[in-house]
């Protein structure tokens, strides 16, 4: 994936709650660089959810039935965690 | 001379939240060819975070009336609030509720079909006297459910969005006129002219001007910025409803029911500090107590961390199943947000931003007035506003829990109809558009390009943050107010030179924040230099000088400052209007000390 479709990817991270923002933020400051183009399709379409359904999903509250997003559902909601902040 | 491509619409709307949503909506009906533009996708502004409901009278649980919402959104407001809006708001209310019903919105329902109220703060029956269910909600989703109501009604009106557009000004002609927008398309950094008939901001509050701050990263007051630097004044921007708890350094909410279940705020040394301030409610006091004594601790040195600007919440020594049971989402948060298990150690807190009263003044027909400099208020010709970055002013001082929806459908729809009429009675032609507003935007744009030896995004928004968090937060000093007042003058000279290492164009996030940190930096400075100068303390605006008297309630001095502020960018001037205390068909509210 070029340089301009990762960035497409950062903006689209921005969203409507605070507890997302703050977790997409760690995540694309840690670990988004290196995730391998079919982890960035994954990511992509993840950013496809609502806001409330996603928040769900990454706090661990409901699991997903796309088999595809529970990998990377698991690597964000362990970003989901401030003691790996700097 | 630059040229630049020109889209025109008959009107453009700023923001897709669910003020913009409605605007366009009712544009869109009346057979307006209208844009939306948005920063996010429309489903994804910050509404979607409201999750308490929308205010109306229905009385569906139990008898309710327009009259005594009003009553308790002027005594919310603590008499800031125009009375004549207040009504026109409440008296709309019930109409708005169902008319959104209509769209789909899938509200709570009793068992007789009817729309399910719930009681929430501040919601009494017959004028103060008890508790009355008021809250119509969809689940926790409210904000979520009105949004794709809203969104999907656009679609089929054929509003036209355009996501992922960041508008940088408006455009005024020589006589004030507004004439549309300038925008910059994120995929491309292509900067297009809008040219509208008229314009409609609906871009939401500030709340990021804070370090504490509940509000999506998105909250950047971009419709604040671009009409201070249009020279539109902002008014009532010293009042921003603060909540005491929320995470240090991050903002999530912890619910107060913490304090409730045993939670102990203590200070760098441990001590439970609220004994001193309340021996007998101690952590159990109001919201604005606990508030106080949090700041208090904090300024006198007694502040925990590095940075001494927190307080601790500790819970550490309720039993760990009650935590469990009882506070579930509270262990999840804390763990995930301060990095920090509740059940071993405490929870670093402090007061945090949640909403903003001020805007962009207009009157109840969404209209944007403004001073003509000869005492009267006049209405700014094609331009309204709607929604959190408006003042109408509804909410005075202090907003009512779920009036913030409230405001958005109601004002939105009233400024949607304002727009219509104007455009259909008075625009003749589409007007010229003056290339001085061009080029003061492009001149913006090309100083962030092309800065050099200048000053980081980052390092610059965190100066205005901590400034604004430390010198003008839920509790305000003289002393603490007057340096701030200096301090954020000289951030905004840092945010003069900004500069970003990544020119790229294509969805550049750093030129988007430096553009966003612009509209930022011109709401820090109204909020410091309009709290400044009012001292008294009112609604949200709680000053430590503001003595309380038999003359001065809790320290709100009507006979000097029962008024609204007015900011301008030039010059920082202030000046003040009246409060309008004229209902449309009711008698006056009359003044009296807020107490609940």
């Amino acid at each position: 994936m070029d340089e301009a479709e990762k960035n497409r990817l950062r903006w689209r991270s921005r969203r409507g709650l605070l507890e997302l923002d703050l977790v997409f933020s760690r995540f694309l400051q840690h670990e988004f660089d290196s995730l391998s183009d079919a982890e960035f399709e994954i990511y992509q379409d993840l950013l496809l959810l609502p806001d409330n359904d996603l928040l769900d999903l990454v706090d661990g509250k409901t699991e997903s039935k796309d088999e595809r997003f529970v990998p990377m559902l698991a690597r964000l909601r362990s970003w989901n965690n401030d003691k790996k902040q700097q | 001379m630059a040229k630049l491509a020109k889209r025109t619409f008959d009107a453009v709307v700023v923001g897709a939240g669910g003020a913009g949503l409605r605007a366009a909506l009712q544009l869109s009906e009346a057979g307006l060819k209208t844009a939306v533009l948005s920063k996010v996708f429309p489903t994804r502004s910050h509404t979607v975070a409201a999750q308490g409901g929308v205010s109306a009278s229905l009385g569906n649980s139990e008898p309710d009336h327009w009259h005594w919402h009003m009553y308790d959104t002027v005594k919310g407001s603590d008499w800031l609030g125009d009375q004549d809006a207040i009504e026109f708001m409440c008296r709309a209310a019930p109409q708005a509720v169902i008319e959104l019903e209509h769209f789909g919105m899938p509200f709570d329902r009793n068992d007789d079909g009817t729309i399910y109220q719930r009681p929430f703060g501040g919601h009494m029956s017959n004028f103060g006297e008890k508790p009355v269910r008021r809250a119509c909600a969809a689940a926790d989703r409210t904000g979520h459910a009105m949004l794709h109501a809203l969104y999907q009604r656009n679609v089929r009106a054929n509003t036209q969005f355009f996501v992922e557009w960041m508008a940088l000004d408006m455009i005024r002609d020589a006589e004030g006129k507004v004439l549309g927008v300038i925008a910059m398309e994120m995929e491309t950094a292509e900067i297009v002219i809008f040219q509208a008939k008229a314009t409609l901001f609906a871009t939401g509050g500030a709340g990021r001007i804070y370090y504490s701050s509940t509000n999506a990263f998105i909250n950047t007051g971009d419709g604040l910025g671009m009409a201070a630097r249009a020279g539109i004044p902002l008014e009532d921007m010293e009042f921003w409803q603060f909540h005491p708890t929320g995470v240090a350094g991050a903002g999530v909410l912890i619910t107060e029911g913490v304090r409730g279940e045993g939670g102990i705020l203590r200070n760098a040394s441990g001590e439970r500090f609220m004994e001193r301030y309340a021996p007998v409610a101690k952590d159990l006091a109001s919201r604005d107590v606990v508030s106080r004594a949090m700041v208090t601790e904090i300024n006198e040195g007694r502040g925990c961390g590095a940075g001494k600007d927190h307080v601790l919440l500790d819970i550490t020594h309720l039993d760990p199943e009650v935590i469990k049971h009882r506070l579930p989402g509270i262990r999840e948060i804390s763990i995930k947000f301060a990095g920090v298990d509740p059940i071993k150690a405490p929870i670093p807190v402090v007061p945090t931003c949640h909403y903003q009263m001020g805007g962009i003044p207009t009157n109840y027909h969404g209209e944007v007035v403004v001073p003509d400099g000869a005492g009267n208020h006049v209405v700014v010709p094609g331009f309204y506003a709607a929604g959190e970055v408006a003042c109408a002013s509804v909410h005075g001082a202090n907003r009512l829990g779920t009036n913030s929806l409230l405001d958005l459908l109601v004002f939105g729809k009233s400024a949607g109809d304002s727009l219509i009429k104007y455009v259909k009675g008075e625009v003749r032609s589409m007007p010229e558009i003056p290339q001085s507003e061009i080029d003061r935007t492009l001149a913006r744009v090309d100083r962030l390009n092309n800065q050099t030896n200048g000053v980081e995004v980052n390092d610059a928004r965190l100066a205005m943050q901590r400034t604004m968090q430390a010198h003008c937060g839920v509790f305000r000093f003289k002393d603490m107010l007057k340096q701030g007042v200096e301090k954020i003058l000289e951030v905004e000279k840092m945010v003069q030179k900004t500069q970003i290492k990544d020119k790229s164009k294509v969805f550049n996030t750093a030129r988007i924040e430096a553009l966003e940190l612009d509209n930022l930096i011109e709401v820090a400075k109204a909020t410091m230099i309009s709290a400044e100068a009012r001292t008294e303390s009112r609604g949200a605006h709680v000053r430590d000088d503001a003595p309380d008297t038999p003359a001065t309630p809790n320290g709100r001095d009507d006979a000097n400052w029962l008024k609204h502020t007015l900011w301008h960018r030039e010059g920082n001037k202030l000046e003040y209007k009246p409060v309008n205390l004229t209902p449309l068909t009711v008698e006056t509210i009359e003044l009296k000390a807020r107490s609940y």
